[in-house]
């Protein structure tokens, strides 16, 4: 009995608001290493005059919201947050899910952030305070609890797309999909953008798949061989499309393919999309 | 070619306009996006009176995050065009000049832009704090209660825009419409 008490690790829900806060500051302000080396690599090998221009701005406009703590874009998104909770863990002080929006209206009210969130679809009117946030729970081994805070702008979000596909549409249908979306998606996604693609699962599993994809860093290619080099190949035909910064040409539209896979039916082919803008948000922490 | 423009804009400057031009533009901007939009919409519709002249007006499609305490704005970046298609061809038929946004327009504006004599900017998405720094002043004029899709004049200095739709029709983004090359 006692040893199991001592098994269980207890996290007060006070601490949890006061991350998510922090973090919705923090990734609103300073992109990840892996992103801001990405545009600036890219600005170094953009081969439009008028395309070096633009992610020349755009990395001057990362120093700027640094510097003088204003949002590197106005649209500070809808707060997508991912809780991996090790099952030993038990929460105190109230509820997980009201613990999670109370630091998304804290962090989007003290940071000076876009209140983005209409409370119904169809009558929109501004909650105010950014709340809702998107939560994805995920129970793990252990005893720690990893939160990444993903403020998702939604110029990108709706060029995002999901296909159907069949079994027989293969590997080369999964590639007409994601070429299909950047190209649809053109200039109004903000690019350079970074692309997340879900394979397999079932209709709602690869959409979060996709979402998954955009937090992995950008210099780091799947494990499996396989989609290791799609990936790539992806990558490569994404900025043969000559979209480019802006939209208005150039060599860098995307600066990354990110592919994540899962088991399917025998009957199916899923395939997300997620387009993300380069400000590609994250703040992780694990406690 | 780099422009230096006054705002609001001249039948001469919008003549000279091309697609392709960089242009910096100095003087009077109105921010309106979806919601503004559909009000005055609805206002036009119904024969409202609007506190916002449209005629030779540029609006800036653009809803700012707060301003921190001692500055004029937040971050002031476009957001995508093609949400207001649906409301601009009234607006340019009614004397809307100047458009700052991101993203494709449909044919009806194009062609409500022809008849009307009128130029599509695009800002750099995504570029809200620099974009911020070229504003110099912010009032609310209408729809308060709008938050953040509030109608605010902004007195703007040398704001970096393209054009990328001129009074003739010509679109930048149809160059690189993502067709293999
Ligand atoms: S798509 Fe991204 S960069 Fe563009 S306006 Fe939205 S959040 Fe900002």
């Amino acid at each position: 009995m006692r040893d199991d008490e001592n098994k269980v690790r207890q996290i007060e829900l006070t601490e949890v608001t006061k991350l998510i806060k922090e973090m919705c500051i923090e990734a609103n302000h300073f992109l990840s290493k892996d992103v801001e080396d990405s545009i600036c690599e890219a600005k170094e090998k953009e081969e439009s005059i008028l395309g070096k221009q633009i992610l020349s701005q755009i990395c001057e406009n990362m120093q700027i919201a640094g510097k003088e703590m204003i949002p590197i874009c106005q649209d500070t998104g809808m707060a997508v947050v991912f809780l991996e909770i090790g099952q030993d863990i038990h929460f105190t002080g109230g509820l997980l899910e009201k613990a999670v929006n109370e630091g998304v209206r804290q962090g989007y009210e003290e940071g000076f952030l876009r209140k983005s969130v209409v409370s119904d679809p169809l009558i929109r009117n501004n909650t105010n305070d950014n709340t809702p946030a998107i939560i994805h729970s995920e129970i793990v081994e252990g005893r720690n609890l990893k939160i990444i805070v993903a403020p998702k702008g939604f110029g990108s979000e709706n060029m995002s797309k999901i296909f159907m596909l069949k079994p027989s549409d293969g590997i080369d249908g999964v590639k007409n999909a994601v070429l299909t979306t950047v190209r649809d998606a053109g200039p109004n996604a903000c690019p350079p953008i970074v692309v997340g693609v879900g394979i397999g699962g079932t209709f709602e599993k690869c959409a979060i798949l996709s979402k998954k994809a955009l937090l992995r860093n950008l210099g780091e290619r799947a494990d499996n061989k396989n989609i290791n080099e799609l990936e790539k190949e992806l990558l490569e035909k994404v900025n043969q499309l000559g979209i480019g910064p802006g939209g208005l040409g150039g060599s860098t539209t995307a600066l990354a393919v990110n592919i994540e896979t899962f088991a399917t039916h025998i009957a199916g082919l899923p395939v997300a999309i997620n387009i993300c803008c380069h400000v590609n948000r994250h703040s992780t922490r694990t406690i | 070619m780099e422009k230096y423009i006054s705002l609001p804009l001249k039948e001469e400057d919008i003549r000279s306009l091309k697609a392709g031009d960089m242009v910096f533009l100095s003087g009077e901007l109105y921010t309106a996006r979806d919601a503004a939009h559909k009000r005055i919409y609805e206002a036009i519709q119904s024969n409202q009176n609007l506190k916002i002249p449209l005629d030779g007006i540029t609006l800036y499609y653009m809803g700012p995050s707060p301003a921190r305490p001692g500055k004029v704005i937040g971050s002031a970046g476009p957001t995508t065009a093609s949400r207001m298609d649906k409301y601009t061809p009234t607006l340019l038929n009614l004397g809307l000049k100047g458009m700052i946004g991101k993203g494709k327009r449909s044919m009806e504006v194009k062609q409500a832009m022809i008849k009307n004599k009128a130029v599509y900017f695009a800002a750099i998405g995504g570029a809200g704090a620099l974009l911020s720094q070229a504003i110099k002043s912010v009032v609310i004029v209408e729809y308060e209660d709008l938050g953040t899709e509030a109608i605010r004049k902004l007195e703007v200095e040398n704001f970096p825009v393209i054009v990328v739709i001129d009074s003739d029709g010509t679109d930048l983004y149809d160059n690189y419409n993502g067709e293999m090359k």
